[in-house]
C-alpha cells in the first residue's frame, strides 16, 4: 500500500528482532506478528550476504 | 577465595539482545554473583565477555548462532546457582508474555501470509543483517521502520531508493521512534492524535516535540522518523522529502514540523522547496543552526531554536497567533529568584554543570544551550573518547551513544550507568548542578525516576559528606497517558528534591542560571 494509504489506515505490523516491541504492540491491541528470527546461514555473515543477494534477484523477477 | 566462572552454551538458540540483557540483569542480583552475561556467541560478544572476566573453553568454541550463558561468582556454588537461574528465566520466556503460544513464523514471507493486510515491518535485527531484512520487507510491499543501527550509508541509500520507487516509507536506520496512525512504534510516547505532522531525524527529538504538543492540548497526526543521516549529503534528504510530500497530501495533517541537525546546504534548498510545495504552515528546527545562517522565514514558515520552541511554534500556527519564544514558562523574575536561592546553597568553588542524558538529542540540545549561556562545555558528543572524570568545567554526557552501549542496555531501559555517573559527580568538588532527562513511553524503563533515584541519593550523600550541597535539575519527556504514570514519576523526583522543568531547554537554562550565579541572565534577556 502507498504511503498515503498507510497514513489513512492503521499499522498492521510484522516484528522482526526485539520481541519486546511485539509484546508492547499486542498490549495496545495493535495487529502484530512476531517473526521467530535468527541470523541466516547459521550466523556466517559473508554467506548471509550472498544469500541476501540471491534473494534480491529472486524477488525482483 | 578465587572467583569461579561457569558457562553454558545452548546451540542454535537465538534470543534478542534486549531480552538477554534483562536476563543477565536478573542473574546479577543473586548473592555472590559478580558478573553475568547472556549473549549470542559472536566474536564481538566473546571479546565483551572476556573483558568482563567471563572466559571458558566452552565460550571460546561457541558459534554466532549459539546462546552463551556465563556467570562469575564468589564461589562455584554461587556460579552454578546463577546458571540455573539463567536457564529458568530462559525457559519462562517462551511460556509467558503476550506473544506466548501465538503463531511464530520463522520468516517475513510467512509472517506476511499469516497477517492479512500487514503493511509495516518493524526491524531491529543486528546491523549486519538489517539491509537484507529491510530489502525483503520493502519488496513484499511493506513499509519499514528500521530500528537497527550500524547500517552503512550505501545500504541506506539503496534501501531508501527501493522504498521511494514503490512509494513506501523506509524510516531509519537507527530510527528509535515513530507514530503512525496514532500508534507508538518502537520507543514512543502515548500521544493524542491531532493535526501536527512531524518529520524527524531524531528519536528523542520527536518524543520531546510530541510530548510538549500533548501538554499544550494539541496532537500528532503522524510522526515519521527518517534516521539521523537522512539530511546528510550522502543520503540527500531522500526520505525527508518523501515524508514531507506524504504529509503535505495527508488530510489529517494541518501543520508540519521538521526536526533535524542542520542539513547540508544542497539538501536544505530541496527541503525548503518541499515545504513550500506542501502549502501548509510549517516549523523547522535545525538544532544548532546559527541564527545568521537561517533563511528568512515567513508567516507560514517558522524557525525554532529548540525542540520546545518547535512544538510551541506549531501550537501558535494551529491557533493563529504569533509565536514569541520565551526562555521560561514562568515569569523570568520568578525563575531568577529561584535560581538565586539555589545558588546560595553552593560553595564558591562549585561552578560546573554536569549533564547526564539518556536521550541523544536532548543531550545535544543541552550542549548547545549550555554552551551559549555558560561557556565551554566538554562532551562525548564532541569527543567520543572523552573519559568520565576527565572532564573539567561543564560537561554533557550522552550515555546512549555507541561508546556506552556496547554490550550494555540503552540508558532509557536501564539506569545502571547513569547511577554510576551521578555518583561520580557527587565526588567532584567543582560540580554545582547535575542535569538529566527522564524519558517515559513504551520501550523505556517501567520506572525511570525510581531507577535513577539511588544515583541521585548517592551523589547527594557523597557531596554532603564533604560539606557540599548538590543541585539536581531535570525534565520529564512524557505524557499523561504514558505507561509509567507521569504524575507518579514527577512525585518521585519532587520528593527527591529534584527541580523539575517543563522541558529540556528550560531545565538547561535553569541549570546555567544557577551555576553562573545569575550571570547567564544577561545572555538570556539578550536573546528574548
Amino acid at each position: 500500500m502507498s504511503v498515503s494509504d498507510l497514513l489513512a489506515t492503521e499499522p498492521k505490523v510484522v516484528n522482526v528482532g526485539l520481541e519486546g516491541f511485539a509484546e508492547t504492540l499486542e498490549g495496545m491491541g495493535v495487529s502484530v506478528v512476531h517473526v521467530d528470527w535468527r541470523p541466516p546461514a547459521g550466523g556466517d555473515a559473508r554467506l548471509a550476504g550472498l544469500l541476501a543477494k540471491l534473494a534480491a534477484l529472486d524477488q525482483s523477477q | 577465595m578465587t572467583a569461579a566462572v561457569r558457562a553454558l552454551v545452548k546451540q542454535n538458540f537465538y534470543q534478542d539482545s534486549v531480552a538477554l540483557m534483562r536476563l543477565a540483569s536478573e542473574v546479577k542480583k543473586l548473592p555472590g554473583v559478580q558478573e553475568a552475561a547472556a549473549m549470542m556467541g559472536t566474536a564481538a560478544n566473546k571479546i565483551i565477555m572476556a573483558e568482563a572476566g567471563l572466559e571458558t573453553p566452552d565460550i571460546g568454541s561457541a558459534q554466532p548462532n549459539d546462546l552463551v550463558l556465563a556467570v562469575r561468582a564468589a564461589d562455584a556454588a554461587a556460579a552454578q546457582a546463577g546458571l540455573a537461574k539463567a536457564e529458568e528465566l530462559l525457559a519462562a520466556r517462551h511460556t509467558a508474555g503476550a506473544t506466548a503460544g501465538a503463531f511464530r513464523p520463522r520468516t517475513l514471507e510467512t509472517a506476511v501470509k499469516n497477517l492479512p493486510g500487514a503493511n509495516l515491518a518493524l526491524i531491529s535485527v543486528p546491523g549486519e543483517y538489517a539491509e537484507a531484512e529491510a530489502a525483503k520487507a520493502l519488496r513484499l510491499g511493506l513499509h519499514v521502520l528500521l530500528f537497527s543501527d550500524n547500517v552503512p550509508a550505501d545500504a541506506e541509500r539503496r534501501l531508501k531508493d527501493l522504498a521511494i520507487s514503490r512509494d513506501l516509507l523506509m524510516m531509519g536506520p537507527d530510527c528509535g521512534t515513530a507514530l503512525i496512525g496514532g500508534v507508538p512504534l518502537a520507543f514512543a510516547n502515548v500521544v493524542p492524535r491531532g493535526a501536527v505532522g512531524i518529520v524527524s531525524a531524531s528519536g528523542t527529538g520527536l518524543q520531546q516535540v510530541s510530548c510538549i504538543l500533548a501538554a499544550a492540548g494539541e496532537g500528532v497526526s503522524h510522526g515519521i522518523g527518517v534516521g539521523g543521516r537522512d539530511l546528510s549529503e550522502a543520503i540527500d534528504g531522500r526520505m525527508t522529502l518523501h515524508a514531507l510530500r506524504a504529509l503535505g497530501a495527508d488530510p489529517a495533517t494541518e501543520v508540519l514540523v521538521l526536526i533535524s541537525k542542520p542539513p547540508s546546504p544542497a539538501v536544505a534548498g530541496k527541503v525548503f522547496q518541499a515545504l513550500a510545495a506542501a502549502k501548509k504552515p510549517a516549523v523547522v528546527c535545525f538544532l544548532g543552526l546559527a541564527a545568521t545562517d537561517r533563511p528568512k522565514g515567513n508567516k507560514r514558515l517558522l524557525f525554532a531554536d529548540t525542540l520546545e520552541d518547535a512544538a510551541l511554534a506549531a501550537v501558535a500556527l494551529r491557533r493563529g497567533f504569533p509565536f514569541e519564544p520565551r526562555p521560561f514558562a514562568n515569569d523570568i523574575e520568578e525563575v531568577e529568584v529561584l535560581a538565586a536561592g539555589q545558588a546560595h546553597r553552593l560553595r564558591d568553588h562549585q561552578i560546573a554543570v554536569r549533564g547526564i542524558f539518556a536521550g541523544g538529542t536532548l543531550a545535544h540540545e543541552a550542549l548547545l544551550i549550555l554552551g551559549e549561556l555558560a561557556g565551554p562545555v566538554a562532551s562525548n558528543l564532541k569527543r567520543h573518547d572523552l573519559t568520565p572524570g576527565a572532564a573539567e568545567g561543564h560537561a554533557v554526557w550522552d550515555l546512549g551513544a555507541d561508546e556506552f552501549t556496547r554490550g550494555r542496555p540503552h540508558p532509557m531501559i536501564d539506569g545502571t550507568l547513569r547511577r554510576e555517573f551521578l555518583k561520580r559527580e557527587g565526588n567532584d568538588p567543582s560540580v554545582a548542578v547535575v542535569l538529566f532527562d527522564v524519558v517515559l513511553g513504551h520501550g523505556a524503563h517501567s520506572d525511570p525516576a525510581g531507577d535513577i533515584l539511588p544515583g541521585i541519593e548517592a551523589a547527594r550523600s557523597a557531596a554532603e559528606r564533604r560539606g557540599r550541597r548538590l543541585i539536581f535539575v531535570a525534565s520529564i519527556c512524557g505524557t499523561a497517558k504514558d505507561p509509567q504514570g507521569y504524575l507518579k514519576q514527577r512525585e518521585t523526583l519532587d520528593e527527591a528534591g529534584v527541580l523539575l522543568m517543563p522541558s529540556n531547554a528550560q531545565a538547561v537554562r535553569l541549570a546555567a542560571l544557577i551555576a553562573t550565579r545569575g550571570a547567564a541572565m544577561r545572555r538570556l534577556r539578550a536573546a528574548t
